[in-house]
């Protein structure tokens, strides 16, 4: 059993990440100080938001150094929610316009 | 690997015996402690959770025919003069990010054997999350006192605003709550020397919950906050 030992790394792993994840908070913070809007805006928050999402699983959570069948009960099941995500927007899109065909009057 | 010497046990039986002696054979998918897996298996549940609550966030904005409330200006505070729109929750993802920076570390210091500094950085991990609560208890206060937001309606815009806030906002904080009674938990535990022999996994794997109520706060900190 190579996992009895546990998960050990140099400390300096941890505070690389965590500055990398205070630069990427302070970053996304700037996209809301900074009034930035449109596809500009949304593009940045969910860059910075994926990489801080990833450093997170990876690094804190160890995940890069797990097995792969591992990765894959973690990772499959969430295209489920893909597929409910754009389910659901094509749905509140239909909402909308109806809403405004029928009460805009 | 001997299983075509060892057949016995019900492996060759047809029907709903085999299926029961594959299921109950002693085989190990996965190479980690039992209560990992399970904390990892209770994670992936708890990200459909998050994430069906976020799409339904998602679905009732998107059909919303009034103008949603500007999150930055909804949270935006007054310090020393000055205007900082979204500045409590900025701080709040700082708090939270430096909490899971210190589990980290204690994960790492407890399979080193170092039990003194894995409390320690453990108390401070849930002292962070505590405080981490105590500011959204003073975000609610003020949303519910002073802007008068209510779940089914409140002065700035859309009324789904309100009830999507509490809820996701409002769950996020029970699992932030749950999680610091769970590290004090195990820090006296570790303190009191009772994983001595048993490893030290246990740390980790309060770990891997509080990292994921830390990964969570990514996600509305993003779609919610700053979308």
């Amino acid at each position: 059993m190579s996992e009895t030992a546990g998960q050990q790394h140099p400390i300096g792993i941890y505070l690389k990440i965590w500055v990398l994840l205070f630069v990427l908070s302070t970053l996304s913070y700037l996209v809301d100080f900074f009034h930035l809007q449109g596809y500009l805006r949304w593009s940045l928050i969910l860059l910075f938001m994926f990489l801080k999402a990833g450093f997170i699983v990876a690094i804190f959570m160890h995940l890069s150094w797990e097995r792969l069948s591992l990765k894959y009960t973690l990772f499959l099941p969430v295209i489920a929610i893909i597929v409910l995500i754009a389910l659901m927007a094509i749905e509140g899109d239909y909402v909308n316009v109806t809403r405004h065909l029928f009460f805009d009057q | 690997m001997n299983s075509s010497t060892e057949t016995k046990g019900g492996y060759d039986a047809p029907g709903l015996e085999g299926v029961v002696s594959d299921w109950a054979a002693d085989k190990q998918a996965f190479d980690m402690p039992w209560g990992k897996l399970m904390m990892w298996i209770f994670l992936l549940s708890d990200t459909f959770i998050f994430s069906i609550f976020l799409t339904g966030y998602m679905n009732v904005r998107m059909s919303a025919t009034d103008a949603w409330p500007s999150p930055s200006e909804v949270f935006a505070l007054e310090i020393a003069g000055t205007h900082l729109p979204l500045i409590l929750i900025a701080i709040m993802t700082f708090v939270l990010i430096t909490s899971s920076g210190t589990m980290a570390m204690a994960v790492n210091y407890a399979y080193r054997g170092d039990r003194r500094r894995t409390v320690i950085l453990m108390a401070l991990t849930a002292a962070l999350g505590a405080s981490f609560v105590g500011m959204q208890a003073f975000e609610w206060t003020k949303l519910i006192v002073e802007e008068g937001v209510r779940p089914w309606s409140n002065p700035m815009g859309a009324a789904q605003f309100g009830s999507t806030f509490f809820m996701i906002t409002g769950f996020h904080g029970m699992h932030v709550t749950a999680g610091v009674i769970y590290l004090t938990i195990v820090a006296r535990k570790v303190g009191r020397g009772d994983y001595e022999k048993k490893g030290y996994a246990i740390v980790e794997i309060a770990g891997l919950y509080w990292h994921f109520v830390d990964l969570v706060w990514v996600f509305i900190f993003a779609f919610f906050y700053l979308w």
